[in-house]
């Protein structure tokens, strides 16, 4: 058994320098480091296979749901489109929402189209495979799964409500919690603009 | 998540395969069977109670139900109970110390015995962490430490702090049930008198309620990172919560039970057993 007061002590390092890491000047919280660069094999609303390199150069943002979903899908999605409107309108074209359906049975390419259209030209839709889907969500630690089906074969999905934010080349920043207004999204959107 | 591959498969794959976890359980079973082949007498059942402590370890940390842990509070809190009061419960009852000793590499053991230096230090720290009331505090004080709202994010959503987490509760759960349990055959752990072992047994049953009640009774959803990350099927969060605020007030709460019964058991056979000699040695004289 090693030397518990040695464990104690790694321990309450590692805390605490996990906790120092949290920058105080973001609204979201800190996760530079904690979690691997955007990267994925996925299926975009036409069909066509995509990977991280198609939605290159831009700052991105995460979104994990599904388009039957009755509460934190739209909220979130309204809530980061207003988060885009509120930048100045020259840099709303540098950001981008990746929304990833994680219910492909229901999702197809043309619900999926629509769904994101409505949130604004920044929202793209995509979902891909389970296996995709599977590698993605445990690459970021998040996960879903399927309710039982009602008599109409309808069905609840939990998944992440987080929003995982990356800069422009891809690196990730930042977790955006439910609880952020709109405008301390915007906030964190100009400071990530910056580099 | 949906998948075609046959549950058992999909069980026994270990969410996130540990080297350390995997290496660990495997060298504990291997030293202990290597003892008993040598000849070190456990007999049967004590042999039973070790390995399923090991295997229990083994269970909840390196196979689906680990996924289940970290997308599930009330999961976590009952991997945390097999891996902070069960599984090392029945390990320290086993007493395994001679038969793990025994199964020891003779090369090791010599290189141990000459180290009187190391071993000096060793032992030193091994018994300023056991004192009665240091070792009750780290158990209840880890409980309460991981599930702290801020800390229980960080811990569910890094990888490394989450192995940090479950080795923590898995060591301290071993010092602690081994100073509770530890018998006169054991020469370095600290022997409490069976007062004091109820005593502490008692005093951290009570903030183990306090904590698995607050959960239980709680209106609010303490810990977001599971809906932060999702959960493994969708359940309403309070009732995930109140499900593992029962977990942590009940069953943790009577493993202090289960142990002070044993230690009953012990303080009257030892007293029966010393009336039996006492009245031998009369009969002799």
């Amino acid at each position: 058994m090693k030397n518990p007061i040695l464990r104690l002590a790694i321990l309450s390092f590692t805390l605490f320098t996990a906790a120092c890491q949290q920058s105080a000047e973001w609204h979201g919280k800190d996760i530079s480091g904690l979690m691997p660069d955007l990267q994925f094999e996925l299926v975009n609303d036409r069909g066509e296979s995509v990977n991280e390199a198609d939605y290159a150069g831009k700052v991105s943002l995460l979104f994990f749901g599904f388009t039957y979903c009755p509460d934190i899908c739209p909220t979130t999605l309204a809530q980061l489109a207003a988060a885009i409107r509120n930048l100045p309108e020259d840099v709303q074209q540098q950001v981008q929402v990746l929304f990833i359906s994680v219910d492909p049975a229901r999702d197809n390419g043309e619900r999926l189209s629509q769904y994101a259209g409505a949130f604004g030209e920044q929202v793209a839709g995509l979902s891909g495979s389970q296996e995709q889907l599977q590698t993605l969500t445990r690459r970021y630690r998040v996960t879903y799964g399927y309710g039982e089906a009602d008599e109409n074969g309808d069905y609840n999905v939990s998944h992440s409500s987080a929003v995982f934010a990356f800069d422009n080349t891809g690196r990730v920043r930042l977790l955006i919690r439910e609880d952020l207004s709109a405008a301390q999204i915007a906030d964190d959107l100009q400071k990530l603009l910056k580099g | 998540m949906i998948d075609n591959t046959p549950f058992l498969l999909t069980f026994f794959t270990p969410w996130e395969f540990s080297w350390l976890v995997s290496g660990s359980c495997a060298a504990a079973v291997v030293l202990y069977l290597r003892g008993l082949s040598r000849g070190a007498d456990a007999g049967f059942a004590r042999s039973l109670v070790f390995l399923l402590g090991v295997v229990l370890m083994y269970l909840v940390t390196q196979t689906h139900f680990d996924y289940w842990s970290q997308y599930m509070f009330f999961v976590h809190r009952g991997q945390h109970l097999v891996l902070h009061h069960l599984a090392p419960f029945l390990i320290a009852l086993a007493a395994p110390g001679a038969v793990l000793a025994a199964g020891m590499p003779e090369a090791i053991k010599r290189w141990y015995a000459r180290q009187s230096g190391l071993r000096r230090i060793l032992t030193a720290a091994y018994r300023f962490i056991q004192q009665p009331f240091l070792a009750s505090i780290l158990f209840v004080g880890l409980i309460a430490f991981w599930l702290t709202p801020e800390i229980h994010f960080d811990a569910m959503l890094s990888e490394r702090l989450y192995w940090i987490m479950n080795w923590s509760m898995a060591l301290d759960g071993l010092l602690f049930w081994w100073l509770m349990l530890a018998d006169t055959r054991d020469r370095i752990t600290p022997q409490l008198s069976y007062g004091v072992r109820m005593l502490l047994l008692a005093a951290i049953m009570v903030p183990q309620i306090i904590i698995g009640a607050r959960l239980a009774f709680s209106k609010q959803v303490i810990f977001d990172v599971y809906a932060v990350c999702g959960r493994a099927w969708p359940i309403s969060p309070l009732t995930d919560q109140q499900l593992g605020g029962l977990i942590t007030w009940i069953p943790a709460a009577m493993m202090s039970v289960v142990a002070a019964l044993i230690l009953l058991r012990r303080l009257l056979h030892s007293q029966s057993g010393n009336r039996a000699a006492a009245q031998e040695t009369l009969c002799n004289e």
